[in-house]
């Protein structure tokens, strides 16, 4: 090694010597921002985007339009005159069979179904959740992983059976019934979403509270809870928008003065009667489907952490 | 010959500058080491070498070959991750031959090359496995060993002891040492860790945000570190530091330290010392001697605080000139806490460090 | 790990960690009256004459026979064959695909992730009408293709009893793709980066790399994504009422509405009670083998 002692000043000679660089390849490699991959690449994202984009501009579109407009013209054409009318003829003036009072009535019906289900549901969920990671018990992972099967089972299956149990606690086709369901049919995923983010908390944090005399709900209340805001979060996109936009359910389970507004949407649009309004229609479905749109656009990466969660397996 | 010459690299992301105007000759043949501590720039300076990364300005010839803008199969390296990357649904086999066959290689030499490989690597027995079949150290000798039947002249080690505990990183480190020595090959292996640096290269390239603070073999950069931060980096415990004045006194000069004068005539400065001037002394805790009289050097009493017994040797932290400094002494000779000593200090082997541009005196 | 015993006199054994089983009634209520129970009763009442109310008066398979002698019920089952295996196949390829360009380093990347999964949080009874207004022929692409000259095109499939499934299977995957893109970029962004270099370095072309090491790292992924696709095809129901009410004809009927339909609509709860068992039977094929691979057999993946 003959540069054992030279190095001894290596760092200044370094620093000075700088014009080594020779002729040929020199500094970025040379990519043309157009290069066949980019192309590809975006050029895919591109089209696809406008794919998924191209229902939603539709919608839009042809709410704003009068009904003369839409019968000679192009849906995908911007509205020559917009008008608003259509909009506010679906929120109060669409007919339902005799009722004609609009969406309106279906929007806070979700509201009314929509708020206690989230509350409740994530409120029996979170603690159950919480019970399990940190108290088992014997036979409680039996349950659960009964509990998360049944996840799978087609809710067709079970109908019935829930029909005969509410009527017999006499709730069948009333709010508080929907609700019950609601809070059944989320169990298995928000369980498993709360069972799983408590036992990826550190468990000396538990010990330590037990240690210092802790209970069951002190430690819930005081310690899980203040640590799980994401998770409550990420809990209640799932169930708001997975309950606002439920169907079934809604069809089954509550008589029609208690219709949730996916219902009475497609009853609307489905109905047979009358003149075609597609402007009415659209206007409708935009504000059916506004409350998870506005969730998905302001939670963002929750939303992805959400769905994701859905995904895991317990 | 230089083997690897990368030349005023510089790259940056965006806004951030991550290695700025480097320059870096390698041997043919030898080792180099690039440690630092994360962050430091260390391994993207081996992805740009490798091509994985696209540096921002300057070359990179390899065997003299300008190879800024090529890929990385055609650089002539071979390189080993720190997390293995072993395709994990292949044989071991397979693992080794899958690059050659996609490059076209004919088959028998394929059959020639992956049986060199994996007698140089012993690990004739584990073809026919599955990574997730092997320990730690296995998986990273396959790792080697994918490097190895590419034939390339240049290897490229990104930590790859890092995943491993410490029994096995330390086998595996003198098995890496003989796999040079037999090769010959240029290898070029970042780590964060001092001993695999100090025991593997034939050079150190010490970095510290994107810039090499000092090139030298281990044993300069241990004994002469050109700077404050490669002398507080290399060893452990690290070196004690004094922050004091400049004093001449009767031909002899000194460094004072709240109250206490280090004579620090023996130290051999490369420029002269001058009275006044604020420098940092820095002194490895092994090159100070504990209760031994020795001519020429003046005794500093010290009380122990507390003594680390290792066996070997014996590590006490003791107080002078008003801070903690630590000593190594033969593990047999016990000093309990509040003994007094006397202490020495071999000056011939100290570090002086200007206290503002914090370079070597 | 049950709870510390407190103190040294051993309490009652139903009385300890009491809390955390009041707290898991609902669930082992949940499991066991609804999930299981349920379940059971539908079986056992599926082998029943009942009409309009549940009654136990056994027929043995009667209900299954009529059942299958039914064209309704075929055509459902055609229907979630053909529906089932291209939404499947389409979404799992689209899917991956639209990952694989997503994971290219590009900009952009959240505006573009936006954009594909927001269909997901939208209600099938919405995606379903949106669908029926562009599809239909009158107004919607048909007439803007006609209008652009060529005059002889024609694509209305939901109003075509022979292709009206296919226009159902556009609506749901335009719905669902982004679902599936986002699971499997999760899956790309968990494969280690080493790995991706350690192929560049062996010169191994980009595609022979997702082929060949990437698609078999992710087979875990690939699964589980299967499952959750593969269940949500045998619940489909909300977006064929939406979009064509089982129409034209029958000819875009379900097995889940035929379920519905029967059961409180038709009220021939026996119909409906074998058909939901069919059902059952259906998931339970898709789910037992998985569940073995995933959790039972052994774990000797790699």
């Amino acid at each position: 090694m003959d540069n054992m002692f030279a190095s001894n000043n290596t760092l200044t000679a370094y620093e000075k010597e700088t014009r080594r660089i020779e002729a040929g390849p020199s500094g970025r490699k040379p990519r043309r921002r157009l290069s066949r991959r980019n192309i590809i690449v975006y050029g895919t994202l591109i089209v696809v985007a406008l794919y998924y984009l191209l229902p939603l501009y539709v919608m839009i579109v042809t709410s704003l339009k009068g009904m003369p407009e839409i019968r000679v013209g192009n849906i995908f054409a911007p509205p020559l005159e917009i008008t608003f009318e259509p909009w506010v003829k679906a929120w109060a003036e669409a007919c339902t069979g005799l009722n004609c009072d609009g969406l309106s009535r279906g929007f806070w019906n979700s509201v009314r179904i929509t708020v206690p289900s989230v509350i409740i549901s994530i409120a029996v969920a979170s603690v159950n959740g919480y019970a399990l990671a940190n108290w088992r018990f014997k036979g409680a992972e039996l349950f659960f992983t009964i509990l998360v099967v049944g996840a799978f089972i087609p809710y067709q299956v079970m109908i019935y059976p829930i029909v005969i149990v509410l009527r017999e606690m006499g709730v069948y086709g009333t709010l508080t019934g929907l609700v019950i369901v609601h809070t059944i049919f989320g169990m298995p995923i928000l369980t498993l979403l709360f069972r799983n983010y408590f036992a990826g908390l550190p468990e000396e944090l538990f010990k330590a509270a037990r240690v210092d005399g802790a209970g069951f709900w002190t430690i819930y209340f005081k310690i899980m809870l203040p640590m799980s805001l994401p998770i409550f979060v990420v809990a209640m996109i799932l169930q708001v928008t997975g309950i606002w936009n439920d169907f079934l359910f809604g069809v089954v389970f509550t008589r029609p003065e208690y219709y949730p507004m996916t219902v009475q949407l497609n009853n609307i649009v489905n109905s047979v009667q009358g003149v075609k309004e597609y402007n009415v229609n659209m206007a409708a479905t935009i504000l059916t489907g506004a409350v998870p749109l506005v969730v998905y656009f302001v939670s963002g990466r929750l939303f992805v952490r959400g769905i994701a969660a859905g995904a895991v397996k317990g | 010959m230089t083997s690897v010459s990368v030349r005023d690299l510089s790259l940056n992301f965006g806004a951030v500058t991550v290695l700025d105007k480097l320059n870096l000759d390698i041997d043919h043949g030898e080792f180099l080491v690039l440690l630092g501590s994360s962050g430091c720039g260390k391994s993207t300076l081996l992805n740009c070498i490798a091509g994985l990364l696209d540096v921002s300005d300057g070359q990179i010839f390899i065997k003299d070959r300008n190879v800024t803008w090529e890929e990385p199969k055609d650089r002539g390296i071979g390189m080993v991750f720190q997390s293995y990357a072993l395709y994990p649904q292949m044989t071991v086999e397979r693992n080794l031959s899958f690059g050659l066959q996609v490059a076209k290689i004919p088959q028998p030499e394929i059959d020639k090359r992956v049986k060199r490989a994996a007698a140089i690597l012993q690990i004739e027995a584990l073809l026919k496995r599955k990574p997730s079949e092997l320990s730690g150290g296995q998986r990273q000798r396959v790792a080697i060993g994918r490097a190895l039947v590419r034939d390339v002249d240049v290897f490229l080690f990104d930590e790859p002891l890092s995943n491993l505990d410490a029994k096995l990183r330390s086998e595996l480190r003198v098995e890496i040492k003989r796999l040079h020595q037999s090769l010959k090959n240029t290898m070029i292996y970042v780590t964060h860790d001092q001993i695999e640096a100090l025991t593997l290269a034939d050079r150190i390239a010490v970095m510290k945000s994107g810039v090499i603070q000092q090139l030298a073999d281990p044993m300069t950069i241990y004994n002469a570190p050109e700077n404050l931060f490669v002398a507080g980096f290399i060893g452990s415990p690290s070196m004690n530091f004094f922050r004091g004045d400049v004093e001449a006194k009767d031909g002899r000069s000194f460094v004072r330290v709240d109250g206490v004068a280090f004579d620090v005539t023996a130290y051999p400065a490369r420029t002269k010392l001058q009275p006044g001037q604020k420098v940092v002394l820095g002194l490895r805790p092994e090159h100070v001697r504990v209760d031994e009289a020795s001519e020429g050097h003046e005794m500093h009493q010290a009380v122990v605080d507390i003594e680390e017994p290792m066996g070997a040797d014996n590590l006490l932290w003791l107080r002078l000139a008003g801070q903690s400094m630590s000593v190594r002494i033969a593990g047999q000779r016990r000093y309990p806490p509040g003994s007094t000593v006397r202490l020495s200090f071999d000056m011939a082997v100290a570090s002086i460090f200007d206290a503002v541009s914090e370079n070597r005196l | 790990m049950t709870a510390l015993t407190r103190g040294s006199v051993r309490p009652n054994q139903w009385l300890r960690n009491l809390n955390a089983k009041i707290a898991s009634i609902p669930m082992i209520l949940t499991a066991v009256v609804i999930f299981l129970g349920g379940t059971i009763w539908t079986v056992v009442y599926s082998f029943t004459n009942s009409k309009l109310l549940p009654r136990l008066s056994f027929v043995g398979l009667d209900q299954y026979e009529r059942l299958w002698a039914a064209p309704r019920w075929i055509i459902s089952i055609q229907n979630l064959a053909v529906y089932g295996f291209f939404s499947l196949v389409f979404s799992l390829v689209i899917g991956f695909v639209l990952a694989a360009l997503m994971d290219q380093k590009i900009r952009f990347e959240n505006t573009f992730r936006t954009i594909m999964l927001y269909p997901f949080a939208l209600s099938f009874i919405v995606t379903g009408l949106v669908w029926q207004w562009l599809l239909n022929p009158q107004f919607g692409i048909q007439s803007i293709v006609r209008s652009l000259g060529w005059t002889s095109f024609s694509f209305d499939p939901l109003y075509d009893a022979d292709i009206v499934i296919y226009g159902i299977l556009i609506a749901a995957l335009w719905q669902g793709t982004g679902l599936v893109m986002c699971l499997m970029l999760a899956g790309l962004r968990g494969i280690d980066e080493d790995i991706w270099k350690a192929a560049r370095v062996d010169g191994i072309p980009m595609w022979k790399t997702y082929v060949l090491i990437i698609i078999p790292m992710m087979r875990g992924v690939f699964i589980t994504t299967l499952v959750i696709i593969a269940s949500g095809i045998v619940k489909v129901y909300d977006l064929v009422v939406a979009q064509t009410s089982g129409g034209p004809g029958i000819a875009s009927e379900v097995p889940a509405k035929y379920v519905y339909d029967y059961m409180f609509q038709a009220q021939n709860l026996g119909q409906g009670f074998a058909a939901s068992t069919m059902m059952l039977i259906t998931v339970a094929i898709i789910i037992v083998p998985w569940a073995y691979l995933e959790f039972g057999g052994g774990r000797k993946r790699g």
